[in-house]
């Protein structure tokens, strides 16, 4: 359980926990609570059942993805498990959601693809708010040149069309042998420029708000006005968008997969997986249906989590 | 630590008979679009330890910027000051580095701003926010710093300060709110206390209480106030001096006693008079003729002169400079002597 946050929550904890660490649980229960943003919002998370549940959806999907052999006693690497004489076959025992194109076991698949669409839809997301959101909060506060200038640089990504440049990364760094973090690494390119759009905008208008100028009137630097008053006044929106952002990034990894410069064969992943059986999908539908459910689980999972981070973050929706 | 090192920065400058703080000429501009804003044309004035300084005005007239050229916190650029001395136990806060300003801003000269609520920071708790000052500025444990948010808490009469430490701020009614502000601003144990328009956002029962509070904690400290406002009735209880600016200029600067009882500037008798009194009930209440002068477009001449009642053909052409009347009194009017003397009612 205490693994499963995603990695955008736990950067943003990072950058918040130097100045101000939470104080240990046991505290909280002695004097009331503590007042620090961050460990009010967990106090808040904990009793909504939302959070609580798309937590466990994610503990169970990172399980499936570190541990795929706790859920099937089947290793769809090993081509003896593939038998052609079957393929297509319905669910059967032991071969609960049937058998694809090449004879080989849904349900073994399903659980091993989970990995790598996971890393890369986490891992892009990760990126692209940190990236993104660190540099749209220092143009936004800068502002003047400093702002000018990156923006301008985010609209030369925008004018990219997003799979096309994608697909030119991927072909490009091909060679590269870095496996399934080239698609993490083109998705990020195309992607950050969003999240730093969103950043900024957020940034700008909590910066002109009275309690920038009064923070600065009682002496605050630049520095704690950023990442003090700006940023938790700015990251709501950015949180919102890097969650949903996250299941369109599994999509895109498919799509990518189904151009064939994603994951490459005999690896796995979902996308690779509906790719494929797009081709029999009137024969057989399901080889398809159980990895696209499993992908909108997961999505659906980090969008409830955003969600409820987000609500939790506002105070006056507590 | 660092107020030591303040200190003696402060004391290389320091002259001995100089007033707490002194504004001397101080002119700002704003380089906009539409063209250079003079928004304040050379403005003075002083201010001794446990005295309150209301600097009145209508919107426009310059009071805010000139605070906030105080404080340093205006964003240059758009923002110049090119000329003027703003004297800090003698020392010239603008020419101090952007450290030495960020020590003495909240430790040495604090501000409370106009509508509380968008001056607290909705994502952290009260108690979160003042203990803050304690933490940067002192090196404070967080959980000082919280015993300490109660005690200013306490301090500013917010009823079970305990229990409402840990409380967000849109949990506080408006009075509540601008309490919490008072409390941040005066943490430190500030020597000047500058407050802009305090009681404007509030309603009036309320906006006593604060005045009193302020007056209270002033008398306590002996911290010297500028007090800004538009409000001439909230001037008249707490305030020992003022300094009537229009146009980016003061225009008469007296004691309260001599203004109230014979102003020296045609634009401060019009302020005056056009406050309700329950003896003209009934009657048609007096206003100021035209508008407040455009900064971008200012008048030639007095810039009063378009809305003017003593108005001469000179006050078209020349400014008028600021008449010493008396050894506490100046008014910037060619013709002071016919405005005190058409108004010994």
């Amino acid at each position: 359980m205490s693994d499963t946050p995603s990695p955008d929550t736990q950067t943003l904890t990072a950058d918040q926990a130097k100045p101000a660490p939470p104080p240990p649980v046991k505290h909280r229960k002695k004097e009331a609570r503590s007042a620090s943003l961050w460990s009010d919002a967990w106090h808040d998370l904990r009793r909504r059942p939302m959070f609580i549940f798309s937590l466990v959806l994610i503990a169970i999907l990172l399980v499936m993805s570190f541990w795929p052999s706790l859920f099937t006693s089947i290793d769809p690497f090993d081509a003896r498990t593939c038998e052609l004489s079957t393929a297509r076959q319905g669910p059967s025992p032991g071969h609960l959601f049937g058998r694809d194109n090449l004879g080989c076991d849904v349900f073994a698949r399903t659980i091993y693809g989970a990995k790598n669409s996971i890393i890369i839809g986490v891992a892009t997301m990760a990126i692209t708010a940190i990236v993104g959101g660190l540099l749209g909060l220092i143009a936004g506060t800068r502002g003047g040149i400093t702002d000018t200038i990156t923006s301008r640089i985010t609209e030369v990504f925008f004018a990219i069309p997003s799979i096309l440049g994608a697909l030119l990364i991927t072909a490009t760094f091909r060679d590269a042998e870095l496996g399934i973090w080239i698609v993490v690494f083109a998705l990020s390119i195309i992607a950050w420029p969003m999240t730093f759009r969103i950043m900024r905008a957020a940034v700008i208008t909590a910066r002109s708000q009275d309690f920038v100028m009064a923070a600065r009137a009682l002496g605050a630097s630049q520095s704690r006005i950023m990442f003090k008053h700006l940023l938790p006044n700015a990251v709501a929106p950015v949180i919102v968008v890097a969650t949903i952002n996250l299941g369109g990034f599994i999509a895109a990894e498919a799509a990518l997969s189904f151009l064939g410069v994603g994951v490459q064969s005999p690896d796995i992943s979902w996308g690779l997986m509906i790719a494929d059986a797009r081709s029999r999908f009137l024969e057989a539908p399901l080889p398809l249906v159980f990895p696209a459910v499993f992908l909108s689980i997961t999505v659906l999972a980090f969008i409830m989590l955003g969600d409820a981070v987000r609500d939790a973050l506002d105070p006056k929706l507590r | 630590m660092r107020k030591t090192s303040l200190d003696t920065l402060l004391a290389e400058g320091g002259r001995s008979n100089e007033p707490l703080l002194a504004v001397d000429n101080l002119h700002v501009e704003f380089a906009t679009r539409a063209g250079l804003v003079r928004a304040v044309n050379g403005v003075s004035y002083s201010l001794n330890p446990g005295e309150t300084v209301a600097v009145l005005g209508e919107s426009g007239s310059g009071k805010s910027v000139t605070a906030q050229a105080i404080m340093g916190i205006l964003d240059m650029p758009p923002a110049r000051i090119p000329k003027g001395e703003i004297r800090f136990h003698g020392t010239d806060l603008l020419r101090l580095s952007e450290e030495a300003r960020t020590q003495v801003r909240g430790q040495r000269i604090a501000m409370i701003f106009q509508d509380a609520l968008s001056a607290l920071n909705p994502v952290f708790t009260v108690g979160w926010q003042i203990s803050e000052m304690f933490r940067v500025h002192r090196g404070m444990s967080k959980r000082d710093g919280m015993k300490k948010a109660v005690e200013l808490m306490d301090k500013v009469r917010i009823p079970a300060a305990k229990q409402r430490v840990n409380d967000y701020p849109h949990q506080f009614s408006g009075g509540m709110r601008q309490r919490i502000m008072i409390a941040m601003s005066i943490a430190l144990d500030p020597e000047v206390l500058i407050a802009d328009e305090p009681t404007t956002a509030l309603d009036v029962t309320v906006q006593a209480q604060i005045m009193e509070l302020l007056a209270e904690l002033q008398r306590e400290s002996n911290m010297g106030m500028i007090l800004i406002t538009h409000d001439l009735g909230v001037v008249a209880d707490v305030a020992d001096k003022i300094a009537v600016m229009y146009g980016g200029r003061i225009v008469e600067n007296a004691t309260v006693h001599e203004i109230y009882k014979s102003p020296a500037h045609p634009y401060t008798k019009g302020l005056l008079e056009s406050i309700p009194r329950v003896d003209l009930k009934g009657q048609e209440l007096y206003a100021i003729k035209g508008l407040p002068p455009n900064l971008l477009d200012m008048p030639t001449g007095c810039a009063f002169h378009p809305r003017c009642p003593y108005r001469q053909d000179n006050c078209v052409t020349d400014v008028p400079p600021l008449h010493e009347i008396s050894g506490t009194r100046n008014s910037a009017c060619h013709y002071w002597r016919e405005v005190l003397d058409g108004d010994q009612r």
